[in-house]
């Protein structure tokens, strides 16, 4: 029996034994009700109770099943367990009708189980970050057996190379041997974050600047609005933008003032990644900055300061962990942005300092590595979770560093919004 | 006092020019990331309008024998060449369907090929001289012209130009997206309401919010490579599906409806909670019959945010495989199908000169969509705003 039929047959069978049991429980109560007991329910709730009754049992034995089936690899035929679910959820309805009594609180009982359902759905959260990182680890290792996280973490030559003949058992067919070394794609990433930085986090600032402390109201009003469209930008576009427009332009640039720049120069999609943060880095810093109390300006005023003396030595000093936390959360998202560097930056793993030249990226190995028709099991392949691995790890203190900045802000000045 | 108070006067002038400085550059670069924003604006619109018009020609086809197993022969050798190959190739087939316009002949607007398409919109193309002539002649008589492109909303993907359209890529992004709802809504409100309405404040709890915080922070490839090693691996559910890319982009959007349903839930007045408390409502009932309504607003509109921001994402979709060439509308959730973001990414990558004006069409689309979301999600605020 096909996955789709069983599914259809297990959760209509459910829906009519539901629909069964609670024509069956809401009529029951209602004749204990008009036979003038005092119940402790309504009957809907009742109702409501049966149907938990019979649905809950089965949903779970089918989960049992379809876990053991899928993830242990037990042999239970497919009709068997379809039959089994239905007769627990039959023999649930059976118990749930028994239950509807005048002493029995059914509401309590739903609300019991409501509690439960909440929690678990609380818990998903937490399940998907030990997912990543499972998954990511997992495979990781898997990695780091075929070869060693010292050349990993330390080697200055990326060359994937001749790895899925090895995984085709072909080793020996010529090809160089593939080097895994890492550096030259971390140093291209913080290349070109350093890059997206320099653009974002001063036109940010002084943008947040200008909106808490200068700008009338309706600038206000408008304008940060009109910066979040930059934030809602698929990154997809801008990589389209940073590769069609923004590096012929550059490579013009370079050209006129006698310079040599290659199309996928690292300029280009750091530019725009920058271009992209901005309104990450001025909404952040324009909440801390409004965060500061007005005593403090006002007492800087009377003193004798100007505006600008004020922002400069009393407002920015006092946003400092804030303006911080925004920095690496800016920092972390550049590190880990895909689309523009996939587009845009360069496929060649390259050890340079000059900005003009092309270099790649973790995040456009990744993807490189996975959207190829290799064998699961290469170590190209693999070298994707390893490289993940580490971008998880860099992004997640970063992450944490920036909470912790924030937390120390609010709890300096008391201010609850941020 | 070292200072006496001319020697301040004297300063006071240089200090306020210094302020006023501040203010000069901080306005600047606010206008600055203004100007960036017209200026994509004006970049995206000046290359994805043309996208809209494509040449068509209108060809006389007879019907004959030979067009049964070439279609070039039902047409003038002359006009054949500048005529787009998808329609040529549909021609053999069109005479199996209905053997009656054997022998017969009509004459009819058909789509022009990328080169002619190029040429009539003054970009780079490939036409030989004499065949920019005909062309010349052929628009000069009336008989080629630039028409709305109805291809482009009504066809799949193609590896012709001319007749790629978005159509296949949108109907993937309608499933995604409501595999996505379907999952991260419920989940999302839940998470909410019990953090909110029902957790108490112990360990458990406030490890589940760190890691909400965390998870809105983590890079957006990462969740492709969960969904490729989870989903896909562990689970089997069909790589480059509606489905996958469904289920690995609702965990990306999840922290989004729970922070912004949490804010929601936070506004809603406890006067009201006490009220309802006070009548003999249990705490489940006070959450469904009075702050939940109240905060649905609220709900909605970080919903609303968090949709729009998956329906731009990528990354994970291209590790979850849903680049593939679809063609056809793909019309279940398991049948592998492409979404609009990676349609503009494959198109973005095709060497073809023509394709970047698809590109951009499609990117205009795109945007479009995600501004009118966005725009829905603020009116939706403005109309619902309620001061207690």
């Amino acid at each position: 029996m096909q996955t789709n039929h069983l599914l259809t047959l297990f959760l209509g069978g459910l829906l009519l034994l539901g629909l069964v049991a609670f024509t069956l429980g809401r009529t029951k109560a209602a004749r204990v009700r008009a036979s003038g007991q005092a119940m402790y329910a309504q009957p809907d709730q009742y109702a409501w109770f049966t149907v938990i009754a019979t649905a809950g049992p089965a949903l779970l034995v089918g989960a049992v099943g379809a876990f053991l089936m899928l993830l242990l690899g037990a042999e239970i035929p497919t009709a068997y367990l379809l039959t089994v679910s239905l007769a627990v959820a039959a023999i649930g309805a059976a118990v749930g009708i028994r239950c509807v009594r005048p002493d029995f609180h059914a509401r309590q009982a739903i609300e019991r189980v409501i509690r439960w359902l909440l929690v678990s759905a609380a818990l998903i959260s937490i399940f998907t970050t030990f997912g990543i990182l499972f998954s990511i680890v997992f495979e990781a290792l898997r990695f780091f057996q075929m070869h060693s996280f010292w050349d990993f973490i330390t080697g200055t030559v990326w060359n994937p190379g001749a790895s899925f003949l090895a995984a085709a058992g072909r080793a020996d067919e010529g090809g160089s041997a593939a080097q895994f070394g890492s550096v030259p794609l971390f140093a291209g990433t913080f290349m070109i974050t350093a890059i997206a930085m320099l653009v974002a986090i001063p036109i940010g600032l002084l943008a947040a600047i200008y909106m808490a402390e200068f700008a009338p109201r309706r600038v206000r009003t408008l304008a940060k609005p009109t910066l979040e469209v930059l934030a809602g930008i698929p990154t997809v576009v801008y990589g389209f933008f940073a590769a069609i427009t923004v590096a012929p332009i550059i490579v013009n640039l370079a050209n006129a003032i006698g310079l040599d720049a290659s199309y996928n120069n690292a300029l280009a999609p750091g530019v725009v990644m920058g271009i992209m943060i901005i309104p990450f880095i001025s909404s952040l810093s324009d909440d801390v900055i409004n965060s500061v109390p007005d005593s403090m300006r006002q007492g800087s005023l009377a003193l004798g300061m100007t505006k600008g003396e004020t922002i400069r030595d009393v407002v920015i000093p006092a946003a400092l962990p804030g303006i911080i936390s925004a920095s690496l959360l800016a920092v972390s998202r550049a590190l880990g942005e895909t689309m523009i560097v996939v587009m845009a930056a360069g496929m060649r793993p390259n050890l340079t300092a000059n900005p003009l030249e092309d270099m790649t990226t973790v995040t456009v190995r990744i993807v490189a590595a996975l959207t190829g028709d290799l064998e699961f099991e290469s170590a190209e392949t693999l070298s994707a979770f390893a490289l993940g691995l580490v971008l998880f790890a860099v992004t997640l203190s970063l992450n944490l560093v920036s909470v912790l900045m924030i937390r120390r802000f609010r709890a300096k000045y008391r201010v609850n919004n941020l | 006092m070292s200072q006496s108070f001319d020697v301040i006067s004297a300063q006071l002038k240089k200090r306020h020019r210094r302020s006023a400085r501040l203010k000069w550059i901080s306005m600047s670069a606010l206008g600055l990331a203004g100007l960036f924003l017209v200026l994509f604006f004006a970049d995206m619109l000046s290359k994805g309008l043309p996208a809209f018009q494509q040449a068509y020609v209108q060809v006389e086809l007879e019907y004959n024998e030979d067009a049964t197993r070439m279609g070039r022969a039902a047409m003038d050798p002359e006009v054949a060449r500048l005529v787009s190959r998808t329609f040529e190739r549909l021609i053999p087939g069109m005479i199996r369907n209905d053997p009656d316009l054997l022998g017969t002949s009509e004459t009819r607007w058909v789509l022009a090929n990328s080169q002619v398409d190029q040429y009539l919109k003054g970009h780079a193309n490939k036409l030989r001289d004499n065949e920019r002539e005909a062309v010349d002649e052929l628009v000069e008589a009336g008989r080629m012209a630039l028409r709305f492109n109805t291809t482009f909303f009504t066809r799949g993907d193609s590896k012709m130009a001319e007749s790629a359209g978005i159509l296949s890529a949108a109907v993937g992004t309608v499933l995604t997206m409501l595999v996505t709802l379907a999952i991260s809504f419920p989940i999302g409100v839940m998470t909410a309401v019990y953090l909110e309405e029902f957790a108490p404040d112990n360990r458990l709890t406030q490890l589940i919010e760190i890691n909400i915080n965390n998870l809105a922070a983590i890079p957006s490839i990462l969740f492709g490579l969960l969904g490729l090693a989870i989903f896909i691996g562990f689970f089997g559910v069909p790589r480059s599906s509606p489905l996958v890319g469904g289920m690995t982009l609702a965990l990306m959007t999840l922290p989004v409806i729970i922070i912004a349903t949490r804010t929601a839930l936070r506004s809603v007045p406890d006067s009201i909670r006490h009220a309802a408390f006070g009548v003999g409502c249990s705490r489940w009932q006070v959450v469904r019959d009075h702050v939940l309504p109240l905060a649905m607003p609220g709900i909605m509109t970080g919903s609303i945010i968090g949709l729009a921001q998956a329906m731009g994402e990528t990354a994970p979709l291209i590790i979850v495989g849903m680049v593939a060439f679809i063609p056809d509308v793909s019309a279940s959730f398991t049948q592998a199908a492409t979404v609009l973001p990676a349609q503009i990414f494959t198109w973005a990558g095709e060497p073809e000169r023509a394709f970047v004006e698809k590109t951009a069409g499609g990117i205009l689309v795109l945007l479009s969509i995600l501004i009118f979301l966005n725009a829905s999600a603020v009116i939706l605020r403005k109309k619902f705003e309620r001061r207690w």
